[in-house]
């Protein structure tokens, strides 16, 4: 196996379910002959023709529209949305009909999809490049929701996605498309689990709850309290929508308590109902009070893009607050 | 409306306006409210400035509005097919008439009439083949009856109760109708339109001979998803037939206040497609257009626009008033009855009569009749059924609600008598 990249590895997941189901098809901006503004989709019209890699007018509020059409038709869509901050346009399609369809037609019409869309801050894009969306799906009923943190995952849980029988947004922490690169299997069978999160770092002492880039700020944040003396405990939760409510639950009793760290604004953020969950199952087991780190409540900026980001060092105070309670 | 109607509509406006701001002035806390309610103003439609309004000449047509067949003009149809599309339409009519009222009685929540639209609905559906696929608007029970669903689904949709397809999850006339291809309706104006593309273009993918049809009104036009549908179409000459339904009112919003083109059609040619008015009212011309339009899309020539013109008789739904925004209107459309016109056609051909009729009406109203005693006694969807289809499988933390409902509250939910929908 060779090393590969976060953005390889979602090429490989897509042309491997493209070669063994001819009803995936890929559509979206620039994902045809330019292969994708961050080269996801490279190769893919080369080897399954325009009319399964479509490049489609400038309309995401059309490409996800189209993709609901294809998909209550029976196709499995993947379609793209170029960067995260333009999916607005396709809030409708996304929250009104996607997530709804199964439901208000008693399962009669479905939309088993993936909408594919890089995230996050990180890159130095400014307020249009760089923003993080996912509470606002999170708190739709009837979409799963899904951050990969590193290659591995991502191949396996885009597999996993576009043979899912209901919609999956995939939010492609853009930061690290490049870096880290990771074995990835490249069995076809290989997938990874929808709904199943991993403990990044095992430790006794705190938990810190990431998700996407956020993951390795984690650990590094963990790499720091160690020279305090702390044993940190890493939980990237894959996905967020269904939460891995059980491993949560089970990573705090172990340890009492809990940082939770995500880059996307901090008031009602996706993090708050982790620490919502906490309180209201696990409040017994809690040696001290949750913290949240989190990005500011504001906009998210272009030259100060290094300070509104969450840092292991910012987590560090997050770490030393609660293991000093 | 005639000309000496419009002027008096005028002269209403004018106090009605004086009467609003009267009302809108800031209050003391001891003045009084005015003793009578403030007239509304009403929208004032001239005829010879719209040129949309009441002109049927270039319209395409078959049969004349006295119901004559037009010179030259045939419909193609045999007798049996041609009885059955005025079946569907007087089903139709008898069915809006029958669930308006069963709304005004608080038997069901919520309706949408069509009343007047019955020619524009029933002429499509007879253009599809079963392997086509539909989107249709919320306002085409003729489309659905001449397609063949059951009546007692409609009617069981309109109860939402178990044997609702949809399991009583959306509001009435929301239809979804897999065994016919007639996918779910939702309530947010035009995001079907696009979706109908992305179908013809499966279609297409998957190497089916099927089109697509999808049906919107005059206001769907304004909506982002017709630009995104009908453009995408365009470039990708998807099997797409786009049928705006051009009832000339969008809620209270005319049709010259939702768009400065001509016609709705021709916006058609900004996306490379042909466009065709067809006179709504005129059944055997809404077939003839339909027909020609699926033809071309299934013999791969792309999409086509049409605009069918007719007039919404009725309010928008049982929520909404009319005279609020067009007074107690004696247009000239709310004489041009569909139905009374291709009635005429039919005995003009010798193909109906009068007990033919009544025999007719009798046999529709035992059977929508029956559909209403059926379901009103059938029971509610299961308590379940708020929790299942969210997902294929119910998750952990849904099953996790549904359970904690049922321990703290127990399964005896009645339905609040007082709840009424205010659109």
């Amino acid at each position: 196996m060779s090393q590969i990249t976060l953005v390889q590895a979602v090429n490989d997941a897509l042309k491997e379910e493209m070669r063994s189901d001819n009803d995936v098809v890929v559509l979206g901006e620039d994902v045809g002959v330019n292969g994708g503004v961050f080269r996801c989709t490279a190769d893919l019209v080369e080897e399954f023709g325009e009319e399964r890699v479509i490049d489609t007018p400038l309309s995401e509020s059309g490409i996800i529209g189209a993709a609901i059409g294809m998909a209550v038709y029976g196709l499995r869509p993947v379609p793209e949305i170029q960067f995260s901050d333009f999916i607005w346009p396709a809030f409708d399609q996304i929250t009104s009909e996607m997530a709804k369809m199964r439901y208000r037609s008693g399962s009669q019409f479905t939309c088993p999809m993936v909408i594919r869309t890089p995230y996050g801050g990180g890159i130095r894009g400014g307020l249009y490049h760089s923003q993080s969306p996912e509470a606002y799906f999170t708190h739709t009923s009837g979409l799963t929701v899904v951050v990969p943190s590193d290659p591995y995952d991502a191949k396996g849980l885009l597999k996993a996605a576009i043979r899912s029988p209901d919609p999956v947004i995939f939010l492609e922490p853009k930061r690290i498309y490049r870096a880290p690169k990771m074995e990835v299997p490249e069995d076809d069978d290989y997938i990874v689990e929808i709904g199943k999160a991993a403990v990044r770092r095992e430790g006794t002492d705190f938990t810190i709850t990431a998700y996407g880039a956020m993951v390795e700020v984690a650990l590094k944040a963990c790499e720091l309290a160690e020279k305090k003396g702390w044993n940190g405990e890493v939980l990237d939760l894959r996905t967020l929508v269904p939460l891995d409510e059980e491993s949560l639950i089970a990573s705090v009793t172990k340890t009492g308590r809990l940082v939770t760290l995500q880059e996307a604004p901090k008031f009602s953020g996706y993090s708050s109902e982790l620490s919502a969950i906490v309180a209201e199952k696990a409040i017994d087991v809690m040696e001290a009070p949750i913290r949240r780190v989190a990005g500011f409540d504001v906009p998210f900026p272009y030259t100060l893009e290094h300070v509104y980001m969450p840092h292991a060092e910012r987590v560090l105070k997050a770490v030393d607050d609660v293991m000093t309670f | 409306m005639s000309r000496k109607d419009g002027k008096n509509d005028g002269e209403k406006r004018q106090g009605g306006r004086k009467s609003r701001s009267k009302q809108g002035a800031p209050r003391g806390p001891g003045s009084k409210r005015p003793k009578t309610p403030p007239k509304t103003p009403k929208v004032e439609r001239n005829p010879r400035e719209n040129p949309m309004s009441g002109a049927t000449q270039d319209l395409l047509q078959v049969i004349s509005e006295g119901g004559k067949a037009l010179k030259g003009k045939k419909s193609g149809l045999s007798e049996e097919l041609l009885l059955g599309m005025y079946r569907s339409m007087v089903q139709t009519r008898l069915l809006d008439e029958r669930m308006i009222n069963l709304q005004r009685q608080g038997r069901i929540g919520f309706y949408v009439p069509s009343t007047g639209e019955e020619a524009s609905q029933v002429g499509s559906a007879l253009a599809f083949e079963e392997e086509d696929w539909i989107y249709p608007s919320y306002r085409v029970p003729g489309l659905f009856l001449q397609r063949g669903v059951p009546i007692e689904r409609m009617v069981a949709n309109c109860f939402g109760n178990d044997a609702d397809l949809c399991l009583g999850r959306q509001m009435p006339v929301h239809y979804a109708f897999k065994d016919q291809n007639i996918v779910s309706i939702s309530s947010p104006i035009g995001t079907h339109i696009v979706q109908a593309t992305g179908t013809a273009m499966a279609q297409k993918i998957k190497g089916s001979s099927g089109v697509t049809a999808v049906m919107f009104g005059d206001g769907g036009t304004s909506s982002n998803d017709f630009h995104s549908g009908m453009n995408l179409a365009g470039v990708t000459r998807a099997p797409c037939v786009f049928i705006c339904t051009n009832n000339q009112w969008a809620i209270s919003v005319p049709q010259e206040k939702q768009t400065a083109s001509k016609s709705f059609a021709i916006k058609a040619k900004a996306y490379g497609m042909p466009g065709v008015r067809v006179d709504g009212n005129d059944v055997l011309a809404v077939y003839k257009a339909t027909k020609s339009a699926v033809d071309d899309a299934r013999a791969g020539k792309g999409p086509t626009l049409l605009e069918l013109v007719t007039y919404r008789r009725g309010p928008h739904s049982s929520s909404d008033d009319p005279t609020r925004y067009r007074g107690n209107q004696a247009d000239e459309w709310m004489d041009k009855d569909p139905i009374l016109r291709f009635r005429k056609y039919l005995e003009n051909q010798d193909l109906w009569s009068e007990v033919q009729e009544n025999a007719l009406h009798e046999e529709l109203k035992a059977g929508i009749n029956a559909s209403v005693k059926v379901a009103e006694n059938a029971p509610q969807p299961a308590l379940e059924t708020l929790f299942t289809d969210v997902f294929e499988k119910v998750p952990p933390y849904l099953r996790e609600q549904y359970e904690t409902l049922v321990q703290d509250e127990g399964t005896g939910h009645e339905p609040d008598p007082d709840a009424a929908f205010p659109l």
